[in-house]
């Protein structure tokens, strides 16, 4: 039997494929795996199936679930005219560990890229300019990323929604705990022009 | 192979997991692309946003090797550019453009100048879209499409010039225009340096400079088609004028 064709082989090659994993840290988390083959193994072999078998994109949005509808989406609370709209799932996992926000979110699935040839059709704003009058909402609150793509598909969703729902974005500037002695010139002028009155 | 130079970042692109792809545009060495390792890490990502002015340092093993940047930053732009929607879709614009048309490792250090004072305007934001079409009337010249606008091609005259010719790029006056008027370009007063340059002549203004980068430029370059972002910055501005 070829080294290929061996199952630990196999399986070290496609935890290599893995973010932040290579081969040598990849064949150290499989050894691992075995040595702890009741504990860890068998029931992660056993979640990794059940999510294959289930986890799809939320039809609504975007959001990734086990249902076609996913849990935010279903909630009667969370619809109280608050949508978030963010670049990508990862985006709204984060905004969701703050806990904060406490409306319905909507997922890109990425932004405009001059670069990269990817426009308005590419992303799930149709579905978004949908969503504004099928769902009674009041604001949108674009949580897209502070880069040069990101800021450019926000103006570009602005202007779609001009005049028809409330807007608003994230606030940009000194993070929780940031050193103006550490932060890039951007920031701070970002931080300079968004400052609030005491 | 080594150099050290300054240079405009035109765009990105991930290269592994943390690495990118540098564009840059710089003065002795023109448009050229390199490797920063880390490049999309949280601590080099902020500085590594289009527009901004870097000191870069480039090694290869050979020549024609793609090679690796070492980047650090001297000046952020695109702070300032996000402040404003015009000036965000004319940095998007201008980046495109230049991606669009240059040519790799061909030095334009004329074209840089410009483009570097035009970026250093993004703050001047009522001012930004004039210099914005100056800028475009170079980066046609520097490609070799420049406008002739100091006299009419048919008369010689300097004084009435009301048109531009589609196919030679030259000035024209209604008289000399005669029957042919309205097969040539409309010439707004801006392009010859004249009147208060509001937004809407500038807009007027881009579509004649518009004609000559789609139908000559681009045409010269396997007639691909123009950058959506050069579009969408007319588009903008053009929002702008109506208001």
């Amino acid at each position: 039997m070829s080294r290929r064709n061996d199952p630990i082989e196999a399986l070290i090659e496609l935890m290599a494929r893995l973010p932040g994993l290579g081969p040598r840290s990849a064949r150290r988390a499989v050894l691992y795996l075995i040595r702890k083959r009741a504990a860890l193994l068998v029931p992660l072999a056993a979640a990794m199936q059940a999510v294959a078998d289930s986890a799809r994109p939320c039809l609504n949005c975007g959001n990734v679930g086990t249902s076609d509808i996913c849990e935010i989406c279903q909630s009667e609370a969370r619809g109280n005219g608050l949508l978030c709209v963010v670049e990508d799932v990862a985006d709204l996992w984060a905004m969701e560990r703050s806990g904060v926000f406490r409306g319905r979110y909507h997922v890109l699935g990425g932004t405009l890229s001059a670069l990269d040839g990817v426009g308005p059709d590419e992303l799930r704003i149709p579905q978004l300019l949908s969503r504004i009058e099928a769902e009674g909402v009041s604001e949108v609150i674009l949580a897209l990323n502070a880069t040069v793509d990101g800021q450019t598909t926000a103006h570009y969703i602005a202007d779609q929604l001009e005049d028809r729902v409330a807007l608003s974005s994230l606030a940009q500037g000194v993070p929780i705990g940031g050193e103006l002695d550490y932060l890039d010139d951007g920031t701070i002028t970002a931080a300079l022009n968004a400052r609030k009155r005491l | 192979m080594e150099w050290r130079d300054t240079g405009i970042l035109l765009g990105t692109r991930k290269h592994g997991e943390s690495g990118l792809i540098l564009d840059v545009f710089t003065p002795g060495h023109g448009r050229h692309a390199g490797i920063v390792r880390g490049g999309a890490s949280r601590r080099q990502a902020p500085m590594l946003q289009p527009g901004a002015q870097l000191d870069l340092a480039w090694r290869a093993r050979l020549e024609d090797h793609m090679g690796t940047f070492t980047a650090e930053p001297q000046r952020a732009r695109a702070a300032i550019a996000m402040s404003h929607r015009v000036t965000l879709a004319g940095l998007n614009a201008v980046t495109a453009l230049l991606t669009f048309c240059l040519p790799e490792r061909e030095p334009h250090p004329g074209l840089y100048r410009r483009t570097e004072t035009l970026l250093d305007l993004l703050d001047q934001v009522t001012l930004w879209p004039l210099a914005y079409l100056r800028w475009e009337l170079a980066l046609l010249e520097e490609m070799g499409f420049g406008l002739d606008l100091s006299c009419c091609a048919v008369t010689g005259a300097t004084e009435g010039l009301t048109h531009v010719s589609p196919k030679s790029g030259r000035a024209v006056t209604r008289a000399g225009a005669g029957a042919w008027a309205d097969r040539l370009l409309p010439l707004p007063e801006v392009l010859l340096g004249h009147g208060a340059a509001e937004d809407a002549e500038i807009v007027q203004a881009l579509g004649v400079t518009g004609h000559f980068l789609s139908h000559h430029l681009a045409a010269s370059l396997g007639d691909r088609p123009l950058p959506a972002a050069r579009a969408a910055f007319v588009e903008r501005l053009d929002r702008q004028a109506r208001r």
